[in-house]
């Protein structure tokens, strides 16, 4: 139909590597770019700040997650803690007058040195111990963050971001504050596009599947770990960077606690693992999906059709919440990305049903 | 040094760290037999406080009888949690598996607190809240109940591996398909051990449970449970008891005198470094069998 190619068929290597080897897939691109460059023109302000630029942010955080999880397949459940540091680290640098261009790349570089440090110690094991560690990494980072008054500013406090300017254009109204998470997400998708691409994405890959066998083929899996890490907590803590400039405008410890990273590896799980488009589809179905729910009963209960007290309905989002992640594991294990991979083939080889290869 | 405090901070942390071993022992009972790591014990330790309260409270039976109920309940709840969810990841990535019972533990922990309530709630097992006085050192009654059980409960775990069905659960644990070839029901074995683990959520859930009363902290439990499981062996019985001790005695005597420094919560930062300790230089743990990988 719209892909009028019936099977993909490359003749040149070049076509072969390019980012989008399908005509229609470009284009699809290039007409969400520019309906997400002209947002601000035809949504309005509540939509583009409060529902857009998060999930933009979200899918950038998710994405930096997916790299590492899906990707080079290290599981990492403190990924909100790697977001704090670069989140924090950011807004002392604003404060104490380094530009906000650079705080953003000292948030990063911050994370990345912190996350590989816990990585480095997480090496030597991997899968479920993995994740005790970094949920070990979490429970101290948060604590840290907490009870050190230099970071935090005191118990319980609120430290609210200053005001900044990005390459000289100050993120002031809801339009800046939205373009700059939009080039940040661009950024990062155009990165680990790419990444997927290269050698080192395919070293990444290599370990993922089995470490030991990529050690024998000549990957170094010390070395490919570590950079995993290092490169997805550089993204996560530039991310977490983004989220308090852009979205929150302040920052408190419970902004990145356990259940953030939950919610995280939730996105990155429900999307797919390790695929780009699937770690946005996932920020956004995790985000939206307890709040659809928790609406539709209470407006079933205010027509009378269901009984729920309020108290059970404040417990619908956590309910909803593990239940999509039971329902997706069981039954769709890909993912959301998997969901949208079928339906594109599907038109791929459209008028037919199968290709040959 | 107040030698008095000191030994009891010792003595509380040690019976806590029993208590928490009773958390504990679900993970290990499951892990042992069927290597799925389960992150949803917190949730079960919850719901089984949730059931004993709700079966002595609103049904208003007495509150043994309660307890009885709760058990068959969890039992029940630990064979249908293993044919809905687990059998159907048998070969899946451990991911998928961990992510599945951390999506139980969110689910349970919504689902007890929504259907029942979520203000905290209490039951009474007849324990006297006055504490036991030797010297100057107080004993806290629940806790020293909490560690008998445990204690016990782990002595029953170790005398079950040795009966039939146990040594069908020692088999399946060693190797899926070689017990397969030899007759054992491995879904059977596993479905048991995941009911075992819902009757030791019981024991855990009435102890802490009448101790800090009943909500969805119970579930936050998990955290010092994961560290005994990891200290002590993920596969190891009586290394549940030896981590129990060490991380509720660390987790007492360390926060005992770092606490009133710092400001608090130094608890979960014990619990996060014995976690990270024992992962960097002993990550199978003190009994835990070491696993040799093969390409």
């Amino acid at each position: 139909m719209f892909y009028r190619l019936s099977g993909v068929h490359h003749t040149r290597y070049a076509t072969a590597r390019a980012i989008w080897p399908v005509p229609a897939d470009r284009r699809m691109v290039y007409i969400l770019l520019a309906l997400a460059v002209a947002a601000p023109l035809y949504l309005p302000d509540l939509y583009l700040s409060s529902y857009l630029l998060p999930w933009l942010v979200w899918g950038t955080a998710a994405l930096s997650l997916s790299l590492l999880m899906g990707i080079a397949g290290q599981l990492h459940f403190g990924f909100a803690a790697v977001m704090a540091i670069g989140a924090y680290t950011s807004i002392h640098l604003a404060r104490a007058g380094v530009p906000f261009e650079l705080a953003l790349i000292g948030a990063g570089v911050m994370a990345a040195v912190i996350g590989s440090i816990f990585g480095a110690a997480a090496l030597r094991v991997k899968g479920l111990y993995l994740v005790m560690a970094t949920l070990a990494m979490q429970y101290l980072v948060d604590w840290t963050i907490i009870n050190v008054p230099a970071i935090s500013g005191g118990a319980q406090a609120t430290l609210n971001t200053p005001q900044v300017s990005f390459l000289f254009v100050p993120l002031r109204d809801d339009a800046a504050l939205y373009y700059g998470a939009l080039l940040w997400a661009v950024i990062v998708i155009l990165l680990v596009l790419n990444i997927k691409r290269t050698s080192f994405g395919r070293a990444l890959v290599a370990i993922r599947d089995k470490d030991f066998a990529a050690a024998v083929i000549g990957v170094n899996p010390f070395k490919y770990k570590l950079l995993a890490f290092f490169t997805s907590s550089f993204l996560g803590g530039v991310s977490g960077a983004v989220l308090a400039f852009c979205y929150y405008q302040a920052v408190t410890p419970e902004q990145f606690g356990f259940n953030v990273s939950i919610q995280l590896v939730a996105m990155v799980l429900v999307g797919g693992l390790g695929s780009v488009i699937g770690a946005f589809l996932g920020a956004g179905f995790v985000l939206l999906v307890p709040i659809i729910l928790t609406n539709a009963v209470a407006w079933m209960a205010a027509l009378g059709w269901l009984n729920v007290s309020s108290n059970l309905l404040a417990h619908i989002p956590l309910m909803a919440y593990g239940g999509l992640i039971i329902g997706f594991i069981l039954f769709e294990p890909l993912g959301l990305a998997k969901i949208y991979d079928n339906i594109r083939k599907y038109f791929l080889v459209w008028p037919f049903r199968h290709t040959q290869s | 040094m107040d030698v008095g405090y000191f030994i009891e901070l010792l003595i509380n942390g040690g019976l806590t760290g029993l208590m928490y071993s009773l958390t504990a022992l679900g993970i290990v009972l499951i892990y042992k037999s069927s290597g799925v790591p389960n992150l949803a014990q917190g949730a079960m330790v919850m719901i089984s406080a949730y059931l004993v309260w709700m079966f002595a409270n609103m049904l208003g039976l007495p509150i043994f009888i309660a307890i009885a109920l709760a058990v068959v309940a969890m039992f029940a709840f630990g064979l249908l949690a293993e044919r809905l969810l687990l059998r159907k990841m048998v070969g899946q990535p451990i991911i998928m598996i961990v992510m599945l019972t951390l999506g139980l533990e969110i689910f349970l922990r919504g689902l007890g607190p929504g259907l029942l309530g979520a203000a905290p709630k209490s039951f009474d097992i007849g324990i006297d809240i006055m504490p036991i006085i030797y010297g100057d050192i107080f004993i806290h009654r629940t806790y020293l109940i909490g560690a008998i059980v445990a204690a016990v409960m782990i002595g029953l775990a170790l005398l079950f591996f040795r009966t039939r069905l146990g040594t069908k659960l020692r088999a399946v644990s060693d190797d899926h398909v070689a017990s397969w070839s030899v007759g054992i029901s491995v879904e059977r074995a596993i479905g048991i051990s995941w009911g075992l683990a819902g009757m030791s959520a019981v024991a855990a859930g009435v102890m802490w449970g009448s101790e800090q009363g009943v909500d969805w902290t119970l579930s936050m439990l998990l955290f010092p449970a994961i560290a005994v499981v990891i200290l002590g062996g993920l596969d190891s019985i009586h290394g549940v008891l030896v981590a129990g001790l060490i991380v509720g005695i660390l987790g007492s005597v360390i926060p005992g005198y770092v606490d009133p420094i710092v400001g608090g919560g130094t608890r979960d930062v014990v619990t996060s470094l014995i976690i990270l300790l024992t992962i960097i230089f002993r990550p199978h743990g003190i009994f835990g069998r070491e696993d040799i990988e093969r390409i």
